[in-house]
């Protein structure tokens, strides 16, 4: 039987995640766990996370997850959400600067803060909320997900892929980010599918049966 | 661009939605998940829950229904009430929250705000903040920061405090107009357009809303982020729906 890895690093919201999971997979068993030999032996992977980055780092590091995620990205489909999407970059500005996993090659940067001068469309960080993405390339993910759908979003940093062909979807708060990438067997989200009503659950299913060989 | 929220806010007593005016006259409103449900199908696009049970011995009810609420709706819900440490916002998270909303806790130790945040990532940390206005006629407005539903004076000035808070790893704010709530004469936008400038986070309006046209004067004239209302959708004088409709003629950018 077909099965998902929620990868339970200790940090964030997995409940909601998983429970999304749950029900588009009809088939599959959703299994949240720590243990890196318990999650190779899913067929696709999730890597969810909130928080911080240099805190998620250090928790994959010591669970030994971090050689779990690099071993299975060479061939398991594989998804990134909100900082699991962050950490398959190469760099993390935040906490300082962290090296991060490097699945996809570029770093993660802040938003600039709002100037304090009351100016009316000054930009709030985080950015918190539903916002439009662009799907700037095809992608089986996208099946059935309209162009510019609203998703919901919240982090204060985000993607800068190096290789411009990795950007899957792109979302404008004050300048255009990435907002989605992906290359072979690895995709990846900024914002919440799971909090993101039917067409977050739509791209969800679409995981599921994602064949990327 | 990002779209302007609407968040109903929902009271939760002993796991079961309520509506009273002020804590009083309090009348079973529904199952929270129905009450989810039916907002979540209008487009609402966050959920608050306040917990206003008084016993704590009733506390597992709130996390068997913010499980439940969370199972079946798929948008963002915050859950605010009685929130004290670390231990409280863990048990939320877990059961299936978003953010928790931390309101006393946070002006008796803003340094627990700090501690959740960095363990648990400032977005989901939401201070509410309780204003009221405490100048004399004829003095320049000033707001000060209020708890146990109004009834508690803090002395602390709420535009310095929302900063500190904000510095201190608050994600979101919640600000609550005490003078304006149950009104319905509309939110008080002196207040959330000087908060609303003092900080970089989103800004969320409450207290007071009794029209349509309130909600947009909080968005236009009080500069924030998303709105909250709790009577004008639960004594269905509107819908969700209708609430974007009419922000949306209005020129304002909103999730349809």
């Amino acid at each position: 039987m077909a099965s998902i890895g929620v990868i339970d690093y200790g940090m964030g919201n997995l409940h909601s995640l998983g429970k999304a999971l749950e029900r588009v997979s009809d088939s599959g068993r959703v299994i949240i766990s720590y243990d890196p030999n318990e999650l190779l032996k899913c067929d696709r992977l999730v890597l969810p996370g909130v928080g911080g980055v240099r805190e998620c780092m250090k928790e994959l590091q010591r669970l030994e997850l971090n050689e779990m995620v690099a071993e299975a990205a060479r061939s398991k489909p594989m998804l990134g959400v909100c900082l699991g999407m962050q950490v398959m970059l190469e760099w993390s500005d935040e906490n300082g600067g962290v090296p991060a996993l490097g699945l996809f090659p570029g770093r993660v940067t802040r938003f600039p803060d709002p100037p304090e001068d009351g100016s009316p469309n000054r930009l709030k960080v985080p950015h918190m909320g539903w916002n439009r993405v662009r799907q700037v390339q095809q992608h089986p993910l996208w099946r059935g997900v309209p162009d510019q759908t609203w998703f919901y979003f919240v982090h204060s940093y985000h993607a800068v892929p190096t290789n411009p062909a990795h950007i899957m979807g792109s979302t404008d708060y004050g300048a255009s980010f990435a907002s989605a990438i992906a290359r072979d067997n690895i995709a990846a989200f900024q914002f919440h599918p799971e909090k993101s009503q039917n067409y977050g659950m739509m791209l969800l299913a679409n995981f599921t049966q994602w064949d990327p060989a | 661009m990002l779209a302007k929220r609407i968040i109903p806010c929902l009271d939760i007593d002993r796991g079961r939605v309520v509506k009273g005016i002020k804590f009083e006259d309090v009348q079973d409103a529904g199952d929270p998940v129905e009450v989810a449900r039916k907002y979540d199908a209008q487009g609402a696009d966050e959920l608050v829950f306040l917990d206003i049970t008084a016993s704590v011995d009733d506390r597992p009810t709130l996390f068997q229904t913010v499980e439940a609420v969370a199972r079946q709706i798929y948008i963002p819900l915050t859950v605010g009430g009685g929130v004290r440490n670390c231990a409280d916002v863990r048990a939320l998270l877990s059961a299936g929250a978003d953010k928790v909303s931390i309101n006393t806790a946070a002006v008796d130790n803003p340094d627990f705000v700090s501690e959740a945040g960095g363990r648990y990532g400032v977005q989901c940390i939401v201070v509410a903040i309780d204003a009221k206005r405490v100048n004399k006629k004829k003095e320049p407005v000033r707001w000060e920061v209020f708890t146990h539903g109004g009834r508690k004076s803090t002395g602390l000035d709420a535009i310095e405090w929302a900063r500190t808070i904000v510095q201190k790893g608050a994600g979101e704010l919640l600000v609550t107009s005490i003078d304006r709530d149950g009104t319905k004469g509309g939110y008080d936008n002196e207040l959330l357009r000087a908060i609303s400038d003092a900080v970089s986070v989103p800004v969320i309006a409450s207290g007071g809303v009794g029209t349509l046209e309130h909600l947009y004067d909080g968005f236009h004239d009080g500069g924030v982020d998303a709105v909250l209302a709790a009577s004008i959708f639960h004594q269905g004088t509107y819908s969700v729906g209708e609430a974007k409709q009419f922000l949306t003629d209005k020129g304002l950018l909103v999730r349809r």
